[in-house]
């Protein structure tokens, strides 16, 4: 075996937004509800209403400030060109218009950076909240949800889509509103100065935005494909060299590059038509305001000769032109990246519209000095309706006892564990704890019964110290220290350069059955009355297997405790076996009572460990 | 960078200087239109100039439009061409390089980060060649264009232009010193707020087994609170690019007027001032592109890390050389076929420091069964990974079919093994091409059908294959999600049945599947396959307790070979082993 263990998934694969040319380098997704989404999404905004408000008179007033300088360098330059031509240059009169302007300017640049500032703030607060809102929501779906492998890819992908929803909330809300304001505020000085060089200053915005509009829509189709063809060959290449040991063993080389070179040809295809579609739009616009440029000038140099204006209009409008010319393309632009935006936003509010488990609030029953009685009384269940596969289950664990869960792989061992631990809600009958209906008490009061060793060894990025406390408030040291003690881990521990506080991670040295310990030690300061164990130990060498199976023993005293079974030694001491066939509870008894009774589970005795029996 | 850019071949160069030359010439044209504004000015301006004067001004003007608008999109056709064309290439070098490398240097980079240098990384470089590129020719050819033009004029307006320019570095500078190191982390912090998000996943029942909803939500809401902060400065550095950039822009323009006027009001000549004004109507046209020269030097520096990063990544890749090389022979020797020999062998991690294993000498005769046992970390999987040669021996020799196995084509070699891991593979397909995975094995082609059936046969995989919609040709998924562990395990076994090798190595490949399907599934392959030499790591007594010969292992040495029984006799840590696994009363 390769000495890194590669599972499907696990590369970091940080999504390519492209920077520069938004709503073009992407895909644009269209919303299924647009309506819908946006209301929710205004009841996200509310709460920061008055930033948002403040953001946009900003961007607003900027606007009509910065509109008055072209007029006043017109002015300028009218009051340049006269005294050019009489002789004498009125310069008081242009410095005095010249700080006017320069004051206009500056003052419009404040307020958009304040704009953006407000704005910022906003939309990252409104992106957290949701943020947090998702991860509060995971906890509060059933389990059931989860078993859809899709369920968890979504929600990995609900995390960016949160992105894709600030990133254009910030940018394109505030783009509209500036656009909008530039337009009007433009065409409203335009129309003052010059009513026919405005004409050619809108027919030349509209030729652009057409042109635009067009491209945007051609481009669509490369863009998606490109997309397409780029994730299936990171597929393959993934997918290839997770395998490669596999690949070189059965000389696969061939066959995969063959693959890798048939889509990297599409790629490159769709790669550069796409890119060069959405380059022409460039030249085309940079072509736009060129002409709008000379056209005014052409213009506006032969009206001056017929005296109908003056030059200094002429040197305003070119700025104009300008200034007019872009927010028509920002707008279209922006009106994409909202798009897209919205469909983020569906997804994201699907997730928060999931069901949720039912509100257990109102349930103030405990269950207190647990004696760790267990009652199965008729219980049903089937994980969907229509298929019930647990019918009619009866049986009285006495506190203290030992119940062993046997059976074949797949054959449903971890569904009891889940009606146990109420994951999944009982279709009729009732289990009951110490007497007390489980569906009495909260969700909550129930797991404080339990501890419970998986065998999914589940650890996370964090110190020794805190994967062994967990979420218990308040734990001494001296507690951790002793559990760690009872498991037989305190010395490899304390052997730790950093001792408890050792960070793990992705590649900490921890072995199978460290971390298995660690999990019971975790157990052990949980110190519920009741035990879930799963035994399953196939990842441990036989050594340390041994000092797990140590530690489950010691866990397991004193304790009502559930073991789903593999040792001998467990089976046979159990007090109750289950035996589990396809998802069904089929014999109850103990060893001997089962082996008598010559069913399932003595054909499953008989076959395990024939070897072993014949020496 | 450089590095990478001297991979390039010789279409890609082309590419490049043609790409350069066009932008040279957009530059050009575009600067050549204000030229024909100040003449158009000097006309209006000027007493008795004819209206087809202006006309012709205009006409030319248009007309350089025009040409600028084709060369751009030659320019960008070539650019694209250039992005596209390196992207592939690069790519499909990558990605040779890694097929070639041998276990060794997957294990020096890991899979994960192979996978993002050969995907991630390869798309950052392309999106930098076809963003940056242009961007980086564009920035000094306009600024020197744009310095020729307002070469000569008036100094005090070139003053003032340097002062914008400063304005604007000054902008630039700052946000690459607060901002773009803020957003450089916001990889990472995205990272741990993703980790949060999936340990709560990954753990849930843990999660809510423990009652510990409230931590992991406090957990991720910190992660959170970490991002949002980071973002919020970010953000607010960067936004004050832009209006330090309109103010600078503006302002020139307003200076250049301001100035202009003085120097007009102290020209007597008319003819003189009206040169004056002519060249300050456009002068603010060169000034701000060279402003925006300037200023995109903000966005190549904030992409040229990140590319030298990726950059560097790939070069990593590129520049290793795959340690195992082919031997010449196709065949193994007369009459050896089916035997394994190990003389001697040691072998050492490539950087470790310690010996894995050590001084191991056996021979598998043809037909018989060798299993290895031993705690984890004995070298088991290691020792019988060097016979198909993953890794090479450090020391001492391995010969298959009497003849060394670096002497073998790795085709050849890998040809006479069916192999199964520990950890099942699938691939994308169907139970079919899974199953008949591969290339130069012994099956035989005439009656592959056939092959296929009896192959999952005696895997034990026909029951729940021929349950599968579509039987045989059942899609499998992408890493084979819709099949059980167990499930797969079987069609990996069924893979090395069809392969009809001679040589089984089987690496903990039936500790996955339960008692019953074991025993059954050795029984059946003992039966089939009798004359073909298996390989057979194991962790269960059970699983190899007929085989020819055990060989136990303990920290890289063999410390008893035998059979069972012997061995229970003789070699304590094989009787640990099995006192662990059968209680001793079953034993006796």
């Amino acid at each position: 075996m390769a000495k890194n263990d590669y599972q499907l998934g696990q590369a970091k694969m940080t999504n390519n937004r492209g920077g520069g040319g938004r709503g073009m380098g992407r895909i644009i997704e269209k919303p299924k509800d647009m309506k819908g989404t946006i209301k929710i999404l205004l009841q996200y905004l509310r709460h920061f209403l008055p930033l948002f408000i403040i953001a946009f008179s900003c961007a607003i007033i900027s606007v009509l400030f910065q509109l008055f300088g072209p007029d006043n360098l017109s002015k300028i330059t009218n009051l340049i060109n006269d005294g050019m031509k009489a002789g004498s240059v009125d310069t008081a009169a242009v410095v005095r218009l010249s700080v006017l302007v320069l004051g206009f300017y500056l003052f419009s640049s404040l307020l958009t950076y304040a704009q953006s500032f407000t704005l910022v703030t906003a939309t990252q607060n409104i992106m957290r909240k949701m943020r947090n809102d998702i991860s509060h929501k995971l906890n509060r779906i059933p389990l059931g949800r989860f078993d859809s492998a899709s369920f968890g890819d979504l929600l990995s992908r609900v995390t960016n889509d949160v992105d894709t929803i600030g990133m254009s909330l910030n940018g394109a809300t505030s783009e509209v509103v500036t656009a909008f304001t530039t337009f009007i505020g433009c065409t409203v000085m335009m129309l003052l100065s010059s009513v026919w060089l405005t004409l050619i200053a809108v027919l030349c915005a509209s030729i652009g935005f057409f042109m635009m509009n067009l491209i945007i829509h051609r481009s669509q189709k490369f863009f998606s494909r490109r997309q397409r063809y780029l994730g299936e060959l990171n597929g393959h290449v993934e997918e290839m060299y997770a395998g490669h040991i596999i690949v070189k063993a059965f000389n696969g080389e061939e066959e995969s590059t063959r693959e890798f070179e048939r889509l990297n040809a599409l790629l490159y295809e769709n790669n550069w038509k796409s890119q060069f579609i959405s380059g022409i739009m460039n030249p085309i616009m940079e072509f736009l305001g060129n002409f709008g440029y000379v056209a005014v000038c052409v213009m506006g140099a032969l009206m001056v000769q017929h005296g109908m204006i003056r030059f200094g209009t002429v040197i305003a409008f070119i700025l104009y032109v300008r200034m007019f010319t872009m927010p028509l393309t920002q707008v279209a632009q922006a009106a994409t990246t909202l798009q897209s935006a919205i469909a983020a936003a569906e997804r994201v509010f699907a997730f928060l519209a999931e069901e949720e488990m039912e509100d257990e609030s109102g349930k103030t029953e405990k269950i207190e000095n647990t004696n760790g009685l267990v009652e199965f009384d008729h219980v049903k269940f089937g994980y969907v309706p229509e298929r019930t596969i647990i019918h009619d289950f009866s049986t009285v664990v006495q506190p203290g006892q030992k119940v062993a869960i046997v059976g074949p792989t797949g054959a449903g061992k971890t569904t009891l564990v889940n009606l146990l631990m109420r994951f999944y809600e009982i279709d009729g009958g009732q289990i009951r704890i110490d007497g007390i209906n489980t569906r009495d008490v909260t969700r909550e009061e129930v797991h404080r019964q339990f501890c419970m060793v998986l065998q999914d060894t589940w650890l996370f990025e964090g110190t020794i110290r805190e994967n062994i406390v967990y979420s218990m408030p308040d734990v001494p040291d001296e507690k951790v220290v002793e559990a760690c003690k009872a498991v037989g881990l305190h010395h490899f521990i304390s052997s730790l350069p950093d001792g408890y506080d050792t960070k793990l991670n992705d590649d900490s040295n921890l072995s199978a059955g460290q971390r298995q310990l660690m999990t019971i030690a975790r157990a052990m300061i949980e110190d519920a009355p009741l035990l879930i164990l799963d035994e399953a130990t196939s990842s441990v060498d036989t050594r340390t297997e041994q000092i797990v199976q140590n530690a489950m023993d010691q866990l397991t005293e004193g304790r009502t405790s559930f073991t789903i079974a593999h040792r001998l030694s467990t089976i046979r001491n159990a007090d109750v076996i289950l035996v589990m066939k396809d998802g069904d509870i089929v014999e109850t008894g103990t060893h001997d009572e089962l082996l008598e009774k010559g069913g399932f589970y003595s054909e499953l005795w008989t076959s395990q460990f024939v070897n072993a029996e014949a020496i | 960078m450089i590095k990478i850019l001297k991979r390039m071949g010789r279409l890609e160069w082309l590419l490049m200087l043609c790409s350069i030359l066009l932008v040279f010439g957009q530059v050009y044209m575009d600067m050549r239109i204000p030229d024909y504004m100040s003449r158009i000015t000097k006309l209006v301006n000027t007493e008795g100039s004819l209206v087809s004067d202006i006309w012709d001004a205009g006409l030319r003007m248009l007309l350089c439009a025009v040409i600028s608008m084709c060369i751009s999109f030659c320019s960008g056709y070539v650019s694209s061409m250039l992005a596209a064309t390196f992207s592939r290439n690069l790519r499909s070098k990558v990605f040779s390089a890694v097929e070639g490398f041998s276990l060794e240097e997957i294990d020096r980079f890991s899979t994960a980060s192979l996978i993002t240098r050969s995907t991630n990384d390869v798309t950052q470089l392309q999106n930098f060649i076809s963003r940056g590129f242009t961007m980086i020719v564009r920035a000094p050819i306009s600024i020197t264009v744009a310095l020729s033009k307002i070469h000569g004029k008036h100094w005090q307006w070139s003053t003032l232009t340097c002062g914008a320019v400063v304005l604007v570095l000054c902008a630039v500078v700052f946000v690459m010193k607060y901002a773009h190191p803020r957003f450089r982390r916001m990889q990472f912090l995205t990272d741990d707020l993703n980790r949060a998000m999936r340990e709560n996943l990954t753990g849930i029942r843990v999660v809510r087994a423990y009652n510990a909803e409230e931590y992991q939500e406090k957990k991720f809401s910190n992660a959170n609170d970490i991002l949002t902060d980071n973002h919020m400065k970010a953000q607010r550095a960067m936004s004050v690019m832009h209006p330090t950039m309109r103010f600078a822009n503006n302002g020139l323009t307003i200076g250049i007027y301001l100035i202009g006027a003085f120097i007009i009001a102290q020209t007597p000549n008319y003819s003189d001032a009206l040169d004056t004004f002519s060249e300050m109507v456009v002068f603010s046209n060169y000034a701000s592109r060279i402003l925006f020269a300037f200023m995109s030097l903000n966005m190549i520096f904030n992409m040229l890390p990140r590319a030298q990063v990726s950059a560097e990544r790939i070069n990593a890749v590129l520049d290793t050389k795959a340690s195992i090389v082919d031997g010449p022979q196709e065949k193994g020797l007369e009459g050896q076929e089916g035997t394994i020999e190990f003389k001697n062998v040691s072998f050492r991690y490539p950087g470790a420091e310690g010996m894995i294993l050590q001084d191991i000498s056996f021979t598998a005769k043809k037909g018989e069964t060798v299993a290895f046992i031993g705690a984890t970390g004995s070298g088991k999987s290691t020792l019988v990974n060097l016979v198909p040669r993953f890794y090479d021996a450090t020391e001492g020799q391995i010969l298959v079919d009497g003849r060394d196995v670096k002497e073998y084509t790795q085709t050849a070699l890998r040809g006479l093994i069916g192999y199964a891991p520990q950890r099942a593979v699938l691939f994308t397909g169907t139970v079919t091409s899974n199953v008949t995975y591969g290339a130069g094995g012994g099956a035989n082609p005439e009656n592959t059908e056939e092959e296929i059936r009896k192959a999952v046969e005696i895997a034990q995989a026909r029951e729940f294959v021929e349950k599968m919609p579509g039987g045989y040709d059942a899609d499998i998924s992408r890493g084979g999600t819709n099949v059980s562990g167990g499930q797969k395990q079987r069609l990996s076994i069924a893979r090395a049945v069809y392969r009809r090798p001679e040589i089984y190595i089987f690496d903990d490949t039936f500790s996955a599947l339960d008692y019953k399907t074991d025993r059954v599934l050795r029984a059946r392959l003992k039966a089939e396959t009798a004359g073909v030499t298996t390989l057979l790591v194991a962790q269960r007594i059970g699983t190899i307790r007929d085989a020819d010969k055990i060989i136990v292992l303990d920290e890289g040495k063999i410390v008893g070979m035998g059979r069972h029984e012997e061995l229970m006799k003789t070699c304590e840590v094989y009787q640990e082993i099995a006192y662990t696994q059968l209680s001793e009363e079953e034993l006796a």
